[in-house]
């Protein structure tokens, strides 16, 4: 796969369209790292001119911040900030809704202005202007298939609709869960917790979650954030239902089916 | 004239305290850190319409709109007729407005104040019978176990007591009024609609005079029966605006100015921390300095206390209606986690009546001792929220328990250094890896050749 690192794009001369923001996830874990490759693989088809960062991208700080410690996060976006100034970026697209929250939300009152975007709204820009198109029988047709809203791109961003539209080209039978859209109920990740154990409680969130989603008799979970993705893996791992439920992230439906 | 004299003492003594309570409130919210929410005012007047006005949110339960909508208009409205009353109290004379007005209307406006104290009734019934027989899950949290449980069987019960004493002092009216009709028509028959305009009275008093009108209550006994009803009911009406202010009933007067001044920003954005971007940006590059004026008076991060948070967040707390919306929608409370967004609210205001308490007898300057973080709301508690916004999505008057429970985070993690060790690792990786888990930034690109 070429996948331009954009040190060596601004050695050569050159400047990306947009700058895909990986994110810690979708760099490292390795079952993240599937959804980060299906997404360069749509750019590269479509002929979008992009780039990363690379070794030079770090953490947005999400973490640190909702955790309670402003100094990381503060010293995290400052780096982030620096870089991206440098490189002059305008335009950004990320596959994580933690990323793209405090790059666009909260970036601007520490000096980083982006034009920023979750990469559901990008692909389905790219469905709706025909840039990416369905391959003959790679429709869904007949499937059950069920969306989990992530809080940091639906309640925090009010975005519902893109990721579904996406989902809607694929010609899937699209099933709601108990609790969905501004209601949904949230993987249990966010606010640092993935990177703890749970408090004590009756159950885990993400298992309360699979439970939702093993109801809908659906037989494919998509999702379209690296941390939920992570989270229900272990949910549906607990649940044994690996057999009867398929987790994908909506940019791997997209590029397994896109002609 | 004695009656006057009574009422106007009444009414007096009933003003002052509620007044007063109302000042102290206010002081208390203002003991929070200055905030700026004034900007785009069309936004919040909108804001306040829709949320407030139009109980927007409400509506995801239809059932229990319409029934809150009963309650609320009914109680707004109906202090159309309070004015009445009360200047009939002052002036002593007695239904001052059917002369003016002349009978037909006025019958029109008794008859929707007296629909409105029905509807209120059904209303309180209906919500009595969720708190207490079929026990809606979310008023069985243990924050609710007590006063605040008790507090809202409380104000239900008064609104019927009051809503039952309305139509009985009119029904009482209206015979009074038959009677001396009657004994100089006995033999004229009149349709109900007619009796209404003839004697300005309410569409269900008239009808419960056409059911009970029996001779065995004498005119006098309706006369006592009548005016009791009406000390009993304006005396209630007293009692009630002096319990507001210790109930959560406060929120039908603080959902107005609360969701005018709810946050605009993007929920999923955090308060950012000048001084500590400061800081930063000045250890990197001191050179800009000048872009950072103002001095760096000592900070306290965060939130320990009530007035280390916005006051915003402190008039969240008194508007609060403890309907446990937030509790009931948090994912952490679901799957049976310490943490509830609404003792949150609770404790929050809880503490804060104990700060205005506190000052009011010891002076300004006291202090106990005691903090919200710790004393009230426990480090477990603040652990487990996933800062998903379910609980501020869900609240009808824009109420965040998020901000407080983010500024009472900040608070543990950089002023006691109160951190479980997954996050102290995770802390760490951050400042040296760039990232949470423990890798080489160098290999961030890897997954391109993998």
């Amino acid at each position: 796969m070429t996948v331009k690192i954009m040190s060596e794009m601004l050695a050569a001369g050159e400047s990306p369209e947009v700058l895909f923001w990986v994110g810690c996830a979708g760099s490292f874990d390795q079952r993240v790292q599937r959804i980060t490759k299906s997404f360069a693989e749509i750019l590269n088809k479509v002929g979008i001119s992009f780039a990363i960062l690379g070794s030079e991208e770090a953490c947005t700080g999400d973490p640190a911040r909702r955790a309670g410690n402003e100094f990381v996060f503060q010293m995290l976006a400052y780096q982030n900030i620096q870089t991206l100034n440098n490189y002059n970026i305008k335009k950004i697209v990320t596959t994580c809704p933690h990323c793209f929250n405090t790059l666009k939300n909260e970036y601007p009152a520490l000096g980083g202005n982006y034009e920023v975007s979750h990469h559901s709204t990008f692909l389905q820009e790219l469905i709706d202007t025909g840039k990416i198109k369905i391959k003959e029988g790679g429709s869904m047709k007949g499937k059950k298939i069920t969306f989990h809203d992530s809080c940091y791109l639906g309640r925090a961003n009010n975005i519902y609709e893109a990721p579904r539209k996406v989902l809607e080209a694929l010609d899937a039978d699209l099933v709601e869960m108990k609790s969905c859209r501004s209601n949904g109920l949230c993987c249990g990740a966010g606010g640092a917790q993935m990177f703890k154990e749970d408090e004590p409680g009756d159950k885990r969130i993400n298992v309360a979650r699979a439970e939702e989603a093993i109801a809908t008799g659906a037989s494919t979970v998509a999702a379209a954030c690296p941390f939920c993705m992570i989270m229900w893996e272990d949910g549906v791992k607990q649940k044994n239902a690996e057999a009867q439920i398929e987790l994908k992230d909506i940019a791997e439906l997209i590029a397994e089916r896109m002609s | 004239m004695i009656q006057q004299i009574l009422f106007v003492l009444l009414a007096a003594v009933a003003i002052y305290f509620f007044t007063k309570k109302v000042m102290s409130i206010r002081r208390n919210i203002l003991l929070g850190k200055d905030e700026a929410l004034n900007d785009q005012p069309k936004l919040r007047w909108r804001n306040m319409f829709i949320f407030a006005l139009g109980q927007k949110k409400m509506f995801n339960n239809p059932l229990v709109a319409v029934l809150h909508i009963f309650l609320y208009v009914g109680f707004v409205i109906i202090n159309i007729e309070i004015l009445e009353i009360f200047l009939d109290g002052i002036l002593g004379t007695h239904r001052l407005f059917l002369p003016i007005i002349g009978s037909s209307l006025y019958s029109i406006l008794i008859s929707c104040f007296e629909i409105l104290a029905v509807l209120v009734i059904v209303g309180c019934v209906v919500f009595l019978i969720r708190r207490n027989i079929t026990k809606v899950n979310r008023f069985t949290k243990p924050e609710l176990k007590g006063f605040p449980f008790r507090d809202a069987n409380y104000i239900l019960i008064t609104e019927i007591v009051l809503m039952s004493l309305f139509l009985t002092m009119n029904t009482c009216d209206v015979l009074i009024s038959w009677r001396n009709f009657f004994l100089l028509h006995s033999h004229t028959h009149y349709s109900l609609a007619e009796l209404n305009v003839l004697f300005g009275g309410g569409i269900i008093s008239t009808s419960l005079s056409d059911i009970i009108f029996s001779p065995a209550i004498s005119t006098h006994a309706l006369e006592i029966i009548e005016r009791t009803c009406w000390w009993l009911h304006i005396a209630g009406i007293f009692a009630f605006l002096n319990y507001l202010p210790y109930s959560k009933h406060l929120h039908i007067i603080l959902a107005f100015p609360n969701s005018f001044f709810a946050r605009l920003n993007n929920i999923g954005q955090m308060e950012n921390m000048p001084l500590i971007q400061k800081e930063v940006v000045l250890s990197f590059q001191p050179e800009r300095a000048a872009e950072f004026p103002g001095d760096d008076a000592p900070m306290k991060f965060g939130a320990k206390d009530v007035k280390d948070l916005s006051w915003k967040s402190l008039m969240d707390a008194y508007s609060c209606s403890e309907c446990g919306r937030c509790t009931a929608a948090c994912p952490a409370n679901q799957t049976g986690k310490k943490l509830s967004p609404r003792k949150i609210m609770m404790d929050t205001r809880d503490r804060l009546e104990e700060v205005g308490n506190n000052i009011d007898k010891h002076g300004m300057d006291f202090t106990d001792n005691k903090t919200l973080l710790g004393d009230y709301v426990s480090v477990e508690e603040l652990r487990a929220c996933t800062t998903c916004n379910a609980c501020v999505e869900q609240c009808p008057i824009l109420i965040s328990p998020l901000n407080i429970i983010l500024e009472l985070r900040r608070s543990l993690v950089m002023e006691d250094s109160n951190v479980p060790n997954e996050w102290a690792m995770m802390f760490g990786n951050m400042e040296n890896n760039q990232a949470p888990w423990k890798f080489s930034n160098e290999d961030r690109a890897n997954w391109i050749k993998s």
